[in-house]
């Protein structure tokens, strides 16, 4: 076919996570541009399959459009490759070029461990949502929803921030590895709506101390984060975090 | 582990600390840079060195510089360990790594900028403040006319001292000054090139610093606000990062030209 590439991939291959890993070099011919960065790996899956020389490498993936935050591939020094505001399933081949070399690397955190290949475990988020990430409802019939006065610029952000997919790719930007700007956008999210004011002061203390036990690093506020987050979260997230974290340690009864 | 202790020892904390210490250390960095302006003065250094004088023996000034000292090595130590402890973060590197590509130099640099700042502290104090304060800076005498404002000085013989740092007198139209002579010091010191090489790769290490430190400090305090981000860009970058390391760096570089 006119138009189809050849790329040569080099992909972090870990039998899993007590082994060592490697990058091993492998060259897929035929790539259309068409084709997402996943559907590439299809097809060099495929291959390795019928070949059976090599196991096939492990990714995580599930919706493939963006809304779940399953695929996590670092690539070329980049979560989510090289463009703005998408993930790694809405990346295209169209962005790279003939005969391009792509290095990709799974998200390295230490509060994300390699399971395999690109696969890295972040049940450290599902941990952090756990501690705090959620709103007590009493059970019964809902009420109507218009009965909960909230002003449009607030319900706009809070929306901005629940667009978080939990993907991890602020981790894996991060030259410090911090979860902030996910940690802020989930604490955000219920912070700027009545229904998450009862209990924001035990959610955010509680969030960020499950957030520092898993291991994640300090905010150095470099911005990665925001830069490569397919979601394009704010930083001014962070600062509400801050701000959230602080009047409820100097401002509330709770530690 | 009472509240207080555990907001500190928090990730959030600790980054408050180095915010908190670090605007210190800017609003200090202003009043030392008005202070030292006198050195472009061309009175031979008579209102430098009373300066100097006051700022070491004023009370107030002298408990504000121990809550400075303080804030340097807190600064400092909470910083150096905080880079360790976020390396620890990350255990394996990658083998590709983009940095540029989604932030800045400087916000990714803070360590090493910080550390080179740290060792010119160490250079600049013990070349002046430990040598003003337990070094033997010889003192000089300055005869200034009153009316016409003429300063005539002539350097006290080396083995010459008092029991203070400044002494006063007024004869007729004659005032006369006794003081130490840090002026001199300084004039002397910055004649070394490698003195004056080191404070100029300080102020831009200083430079890079601040233009992410001003600004990320009020980050890591909560404020981030459209009504004053502009005005905190603007300090940060137009006094902070570009006004106060050029000020600073030309005092060296007029001594070592003049
Ligand atoms: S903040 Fe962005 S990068 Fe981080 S987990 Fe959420 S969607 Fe992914
Ligand atoms: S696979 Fe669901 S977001 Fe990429």
């Amino acid at each position: 076919m006119s138009g189809n590439m050849n790329i040569n991939l080099k992909v972090w291959r870990q039998k899993n996570g007590k082994s060592q890993g490697k990058l091993v070099d492998y060259k897929v011919e035929g790539v259309s541009p068409d084709m997402s960065f996943l559907e590439m790996f299809d097809v060099l899956n495929d291959r390795l399959v019928s070949e059976g020389k090599d196991e096939p490498i492990a990714f995580d993936h599930d919706c493939r459009e963006g809304i779940c935050g399953m695929c996590s591939m670092y690539i070329n020094g980049r979560p989510h490759g090289p463009n703005q505001g998408v993930t790694t399933c809405q990346l295209h081949m169209r962005s790279f070029k003939d005969g391009d070399t792509i290095v990709v690397e799974p998200w390295r955190a230490a509060a994300f461990p390699v399971i395999k290949d690109l696969a890295v475990n972040r049940s450290a988020f599902d941990r952090i949502i756990a501690s705090g990430g959620f709103i007590s409802v009493n059970t019964g019939n809902a009420q109507d929803a218009n009965s909960l006065p909230i002003a449009k610029d607030n319900a706009d952000e809070a929306f901005a921030a629940a667009a978080c997919i939990g993907c991890g790719a602020c981790v894996a930007a991060c030259k410090n590895s911090s979860a902030m700007l996910f940690v802020s956008a989930k604490v955000s999210q219920l912070a700027l709506l009545p229904q998450g004011d009862p209990e924001r002061n035990t959610r955010v203390l509680n969030m960020v101390a499950q957030m520092d036990t898993e291991g994640f690093g300090a905010c150095t506020n470099t911005g990665a984060c925001s830069a490569e987050c397919p979601k394009e979260i704010s930083l001014t997230n962070i600062a509400r975090l801050n701000r959230e974290y602080f009047a409820a340690q100097l401002g509330s009864d709770r530690s | 582990m009472n509240w207080i202790t555990k907001m500190f020892s928090s990730s959030l904390g600790q980054k408050l600390i180095m915010a908190l210490t670090g605007l210190f250390l800017c609003s200090f960095l202003i009043i030392h840079m008005v202070g030292n302006l006198q050195l472009f003065k061309h009175d031979a250094g008579l209102a430098f060195n009373k300066y100097a004088v006051f700022m070491t023996t004023n009370p107030l000034i002298k408990t504000t510089s121990y809550l400075l000292y303080a804030a340097i090595l807190f600064h400092a130590f909470k910083g150096i360990a905080l880079v360790f402890q976020n390396k620890k973060a990350r255990p394996v590197k990658y083998q590709a790594f983009d940095g540029k590509a989604n932030s800045h130099w400087s916000s990714r640099n803070m360590g090493v900028l910080g550390t080179i700042i740290l060792v010119f502290v160490v250079v600049h104090m013990s070349n002046f403040w430990a040598e003003y304060k337990f070094g033997h800076v010889p003192y000089t005498r300055y005869t200034e006319n009153i009316q016409t404002g003429e300063i005539q000085s002539d350097y006290m013989p080396a083995d010459f001292t008092m029991n203070s740092k400044m002494e006063e007198q007024s004869e007729g139209l004659m005032k006369v000054t006794i003081v130490k002579d840090l002026f001199r010091s300084v004039e002397l010191g910055f004649k070394e090139l490698w003195l004056v090489a080191l404070y100029i790769i300080a102020m831009a290490a200083l430079s890079f610093h601040l233009y992410h430190g001003f600004k990320s400090a009020f980050q890591t305090m909560g404020l981030n606000h459209k009504k004053y981000n502009g005005a905190i860009n603007f300090i940060g970058i137009g006094v902070f990062a570009i006004l106060i390391p050029i000020g600073f760096a030309a005092m060296p570089l007029y001594f070592f030209i003049k």
